[in-house]
């Protein structure tokens, strides 16, 4: 079982065989979340119920509110995709670990683009020192961090390691950043959706917003899967069977 | 040791916090009302960049003359002589800082209550920014432009730190309690003396190979 396990391992750590398993995924992935989204968006947009107070202008809900979460989501998955290449040596994980900091510096932004829109109709004003706010500003700082870092080292070897340091020194504050943040100064709704206990928010809303997570999670791992077949061809572009495909 | 010697980084750090915090009054208001108002946090915001400045020259001097692979290849565990390092790091900008900080809270009018959580904050507080800014040192180290780009990955490291220490003087100066928030950075400081070192001696070995 454990030299299965390894074996699988090593076979699914290559850069070649992540490239042509993906090939075949792609075009479902891709099919998937943009039909989600599609669906989650015209649900939402069109057939989700008026809120009583906030009006129509709460349905950038519908956006806001996956994008944060995958922001912050995907600050762990490039961390713990640091750790597996600084502890098993694996250059895929690395691949991964690069090609996640720019797409989670983007949807970082994006959140707080988003929020800073929506909140100039409900608080009257674009841009507000609140806790939530204010963490994922940290948020996007410590992913600019990780770009800055990984741009400035000439050798591969030595940006990986450092790159997943810094991460994994990220991680660990992360959780202490947010609850000082949150304890200096709240004004941020706090979290409408629980995993536990019943949610605050109307289940006809509810719905069409579920549906918009999932799909930008699909989304998501759609962007992460291209930019690290790009990455992957990147590094292995004088490898002979990305000459093969070229060819 | 050695920094005393070379008396510049013993004062730079010191005289760019002084001349900094002396920048406020001009650029904002010399009335003492308003001094008072932004004197706990403009102190602590100058402590920090002073502590950054000389967080550049942590290990790069050892880098330079070779004397860091010596220290790395040395029998002793490397996390103790990277706290070593972070000790005297302290000792020549945190210490400094934390002891010429109530002349200059009183240059910028901070109300008494404030002068007792602002000295045992910004002495826990600049030990927190050593040790957490040797990582940021070691994974920089052979970086010949490394300075801009260090200040960049510690500082959202440093956003706790600067909440807990402003607000325990903040609460002083407003007669509330502020041992609590003392507790918290002390705590704070406590788990990054427990995990820095490891930390930066991990980053050490890997910053080396440029």
């Amino acid at each position: 079982m454990w030299q299965f396990i390894k074996k699988w391992f090593h076979r699914f750590g290559t850069p070649r065989w992540f490239y042509h398993t993906t090939s075949r995924w792609l075009p479902w992935l891709a099919l998937v979340s943009i039909g989600l989204l599609v669906l989650g968006s015209i649900w939402g947009l069109g057939f989700a119920p008026e809120d009583a107070r906030q009006g129509n202008s709460y349905r950038i809900i519908y956006i806001h509110v996956p994008i944060s979460v995958l922001a912050m989501v995907g600050y762990y998955i490039m961390a713990a995709a640091g750790a597996v290449a600084l502890i098993w040596k694996i250059k895929l994980a690395d691949m991964v670990m690069v090609s996640a900091a720019p797409i989670g510096a983007a949807f970082t932004f994006l959140a707080l683009l988003t929020g800073s829109i929506w909140g100039k109709p409900t608080w009257g004003t674009y841009w507000v020192w609140d806790a939530r706010i204010t963490s994922m500003l940290v948020l996007l700082f410590l992913y600019l961090g990780v770009i800055a870092l990984n741009q400035a080292f000439t050798s591969r070897d030595t940006a990986y390691k450092a790159c997943a340091i810094l991460s994994l020194v990220g991680t660990v504050n992360i959780p202490i950043i947010y609850k000082s943040v949150d304890w200096w100064y709240t004004l941020h709704q706090p979290a409408t959706i629980k995993l536990t206990g019943a949610s605050t928010i109307h289940p006809d809303m509810l719905k069409p917003l579920l549906v918009m997570i999932v799909g930008f999670y699909c989304f998501y791992a759609l962007l992460l899967i291209l930019h690290t077949r790009v990455e992957i061809l990147r590094r292995e572009r004088r490898s002979s069977w990305v000459k093969g495909l070229i060819r | 040791m050695l920094a005393f010697r070379h008396g510049n980084d013993f004062l730079n750090p010191l005289l760019f916090f002084v001349m900094t915090t002396s920048l406020v009054p001009l650029a904002i208001s010399p009335a003492p009302t308003q001094l008072a108002i932004i004197a706990p946090g403009m102190i602590w915001i100058t402590a920090l960049l002073a502590t950054l400045l000389a967080l550049d020259g942590m290990f790069k001097d050892d880098f330079a003359d070779g004397s860091l692979f010596q220290i790395i290849l040395s029998p002793q565990p490397l996390w103790l002589l990277v706290l070593a390092k972070v000790s005297a790091h302290w000792l020549i900008t945190g210490l400094p800082i934390t002891l010429m900080a109530p002349l200059l809270g009183m240059m910028l009018a901070l109300p008494q209550d404030g002068y007792l959580p602002l000295i045992i904050g910004l002495a826990t507080g600049t030990a927190c920014f050593s040790l957490i800014g040797a990582v940021g040192a070691a994974l920089t180290v052979s970086l010949s432009k490394g300075g801009v780009l260090l200040s960049l990955i510690v500082m959202p490291l440093y956003f706790p730190v600067l909440i807990f220490g402003a607000s325990a003087v903040q609460r002083g100066v407003e007669g509330l309690d502020y041992l609590p928030v003392l507790a918290l950075l002390g705590a704070f400081f406590t788990f990054a003396l427990l995990t820095g070192p490891f930390a930066a001696a991990a980053a050490l070995k890997v910053g080396v190979n440029g």
